[in-house]
């Protein structure tokens, strides 16, 4: 026999997605919300993330080739997401070597060190914020106004307050809700995006659009996003209830901030989050009571980037506490009575 | 229409079932053959025959040896050449009798007239003798000796037979063919091994993707009672004995327990078949339907094959190699097993040989895992595929063990969904041979 045949063990087929495709459909996702932060922010916010996902890439290639003298993964996408993430937490007056150093902690601290891809215990990109929120406090909460900063030099001379920051700063100073009223953008606008806030956070409808196509695709389960959001809507409408004059409406609540962001994008990273569906569930209930917390009361407006940083950390527990359950658990007698009966 | 499967887990991967409309063929006989003694579950086959040894068509050249074990017959006539070792499917070294075809000369008694018998007189012992008699295997692909199977042991009961024509695995067609073409065959043999077990009610799963075969088998089952069709989804892996039971009856036999314990036997369509002319006809286990099949196969079809011809002539007779082969498979894509070589002869458990273009086969580079959760998803037993695998490369069996790894059946289904193309069950089988071991050690 003149041929080689290759011998190997089963299966001998294979589906034809690949992490790469996993990442890309992820990119396509974030596609609306990217529109939608260069249509409110202007080019200024395209250029935040290119360099965001510009350092992102490097970091892991510069790990990988020069540090690790290994191949170099940055084909199968993942670094990209890293920093178009990170992009999209940023207010768009950032610094653009602020932006750099943050992907280089995202890249090269949360994710390198603890091995690269799928290693990595916190979500890289929420890390990176973090980082970033420490060490330029006055930048990362200084808030262009949307529409009117189309340009590319650095809008710092017209500011304004995100919807959150109003109501944590109005409460602060003794306001009720009912009088922040005019400051508050309207309900359209917020679903929109026309508010202040970061790049990639603000329109509730383009992160709509994205996460509907990643559950349709299947690369996340409708679970994470609707229990998270759905628990911090509980949470908050119970105090809304209980005191409107100091406590907003959940839709303000859901609408508001990161938490769409957070909801569809960040919690339902594959990596750091939970494998079965109860695991997903209790996952997104903490991180929905934790964002919760801390917007009513915390010293903080948002509360989304550490809801899910402490819920990341609690997934290696999850994941034991709740396995698949098992192929013929019950047992056999009751199993042939209920179908002699039934 | 909603049809019924199982809950938990399976996938769906690309059909591929061109030859579906291509009815059975003959294969002219071959020059020679090699039949192993060993082609079912258990110990191979003591032989009978030595060098130079005349025999028919259906002569007994094998005798079952042990209590798992099943007799062996010629498929051919002719002269024993030699009794010799070849390397068999599993790679192990195994005993078969190569014998030189001279004509067709069949053994007295055997009746190949295509009349159909269908009345059956005989308790339900001498029914499972002729099984054992004829050396009929499960022919979905484990080969486990039938009657083996219908022994039921004292103390247990069955109230269910299923049949399975499902035929989940992609590419193969030779039960969907056999359904349509030998379908009052199939139900004499179905009514005959529901005989042997007393009498219990029968369900038979096809695929909703055979209507033709279900449209045929329903109207056909009508002529008997205590038989019934039932048209099930489209999900790999279906046609795996627990979760064809769990599809059609909502029993889920427990881990390390058997179908029986639960009341149920599942039967292959393609053995209800062997059994008809087992018992009807005298005709032990020397031919099987076998798809031949791949994107790059000039003539490829649904073929009647002597056990024991080599694949390199059943290719011949299909078109031959194509150039690109990268992959010969005896089997399904899913769970088949790839070949050595072409010498490798077909035996009563070859449902199909498939050939994968080279560059469909190539290694692919392994990713890192990236806990996306789809091999949890997939498996049809809730296990932690991703987790054993891991588990398994570290040597932790006992955690393994715990995690349930000897639950595992081998569908594959984690090892094809997963995008990091990582040997998921390439180290699952590994642990769970280990675990196995350490079991047996620890109860010596």
């Amino acid at each position: 026999m003149e041929q080689k045949l290759v011998v190997s063990l089963s299966p001998h087929a294979k589906a034809p997605f690949r992490i790469q495709t996993v990442m890309l459909i992820v990119i396509l996702a974030l596609f609306p919300a990217l529109i939608a932060s260069i249509y409110f922010f202007g080019i200024r916010a395209l250029l935040v993330e290119l360099v965001a996902v510009g350092t992102a890439v490097f970091t892991e290639w510069f790990i990988q080739r020069i540090l690790l003298k290994r191949p170099s993964r940055i084909h199968d996408l993942s670094a990209v997401v890293a920093g178009l993430l990170l992009a999209f937490n940023l207010p768009s007056s950032i610094p653009l070597w602020q932006v750099a150093a943050g992907a280089i902690f995202a890249v090269g601290i949360a994710k390198m060190a603890f091995g690269g891809l799928g290693t990595n215990p916190f979500n890289p990109a929420l890390a990176g914020r973090a980082f970033m929120l420490v060490s330029f406090p006055v930048e990362m909460t200084t808030w262009p106004q949307p529409v009117v900063t189309r340009t590319l030099m650095r809008p710092d001379a017209l500011t304004t307050a995100t919807p959150l920051g109003v109501i944590k700063e109005g409460l602060k100073s003794g306001i009720p809700l009912d009088q922040l009223a005019d400051k508050l953008p309207t309900w359209w606008d917020l679903f929109l995006g026309n508010v202040g806030g970061s790049l990639g956070e603000t329109s509730a409808l383009a992160l709509l659009v994205g996460g509907l196509f990643l559950i349709l695709t299947r690369v996340i389960s409708w679970r994470i996003p609707v229990f998270y959001l759905g628990t911090l809507a509980a949470f908050t409408g119970v105090f809304h209830l209980i005191d409107p004059s100091r406590y907003a409406d959940p839709l303000f609540h859901i609408l508001s901030g990161g938490v769409m962001l957070g909801a569809f994008f960040m919690a339902t990273d594959l990596v750091t989050s939970p494998m079965t569906a109860p695991g997903q569930i209790l996952y997104a209930i903490g991180g929905g009571l934790l964002a919760g917390l801390i917007r009513l009361f915390g010293s903080y407006p948002e509360g989304c980037s550490y809801s899910i940083l402490i819920m990341n950390a609690f997934v290696p527990l999850i994941d034991r506490a709740f396995p698949p359950v098992r192929f013929g658990a019950r047992p056999v007698q009751t199993q042939v009575k209920e179908a002699r009966h039934g | 229409m909603k049809y019924a499967t199982f809950p938990k887990g399976g996938i769906h991967p690309h059909e591929h079932k061109q030859t579906a409309h291509l009815p059975i063929e003959h294969l002219p006989l071959p020059e020679q053959v090699v039949i192993p003694l060993g082609q079912h579950l258990g110990a191979p086959a003591h032989p009978l025959v030595k060098r130079g040894d005349r025999v028919k068509v259906g002569t007994r050249i094998g005798e079952a040896q042990g209590f798992i074990s099943a007799h062996v017959h010629s498929s051919v006539s002719g002269k024993v050449l030699k009794v010799d070792e070849i390397t068999d499917l599993s790679g192990y070294r195994r005993p078969a009798v190569f014998i030189q075809v001279e004509g067709d000369e069949w053994e007295e008694g055997i009746d190949r007239s295509p009349e159909l018998v269908t009345t059956c007189d005989l308790s339900p012992q001498e029914i499972i003798e002729r099984i054992k008699d004829a050396g009929i295997v499960g022919m979905g692909g484990a080969g486990f000796p039938t009657h083996v199977k219908l022994s039921i042991p004292p103390g247990k009961a069955i109230d269910t037979l299923i049949i399975n024509g499902v035929e989940c695995e992609p590419y193969l067609t030779a039960d969907h063919r056999l359904m349509l073409e030998k379908t009052d065959e199939i139900l004499v043999g179905i009514a005959i091994i529901r005989r042997a077990l007393g009498e219990p009610r029968v369900f038979i799963g096809i695929e909703a993707n055979k209507p033709d075969a279900i449209r045929v088998m329903k109207e056909r089952v009508k002529e008997w009672e205590g038989l019934e069709v039932r048209p099930l989804k489209v999900k790999y892996p279906q046609g795996a004995e627990k979760q064809l039971i769990k599809a059609l009856t909502g029993r889920e036999v427990p881990s390390g327990k058997l179908p029986l314990d639960v009341g149920c036997v599942v039967s292959n369509v393609g053995t209800a078949h062997a059994v008809y002319r087992a018992v009807q006809k005298q005709m032990p286990l020397v031919e099987r339907v076998v798809t031949v099949t791949g994107n790059d196969i000039s003539r490829p079809g649904n073929f009647l094959v002597r056990v024991g011809t080599q694949v390199e002539w059943v290719l011949d007779q299909a078109g031959g190699l194509p150039e690109d082969a990268g992959k010969v498979v005896a089997g399904g894509p899913m769970m088949g097993k790839a070949l050595p070589n072409l010498e490798v002869p077909v035996t009563k458990t070859t449902s199909g040989i498939l050939v994968l273009p080279r560059k469909d086969v190539g290694p692919r580079s392994v990713e890192p895992c990236i806990r996306c959760a789809k091999c949890v998803q997939a498996c049809p037993m809730g296990l932690e595929p991703y987790l054993l695998e891991r588990l398994s490369a570290r040597e932790r069996w006992e955690e393994a063990e715990a995690r349930g790894i000897v639950d595992c059946v081998e569908c594959g289904s984690c090892a094809y969904i997963c995008p990091a193309s990582r040997p998921l069950l390439d180290y699952i089988r590994y642990g769970k041979t280990t675990v196995m071991m350490l079991r047996k050690k620890r109860s010596a």
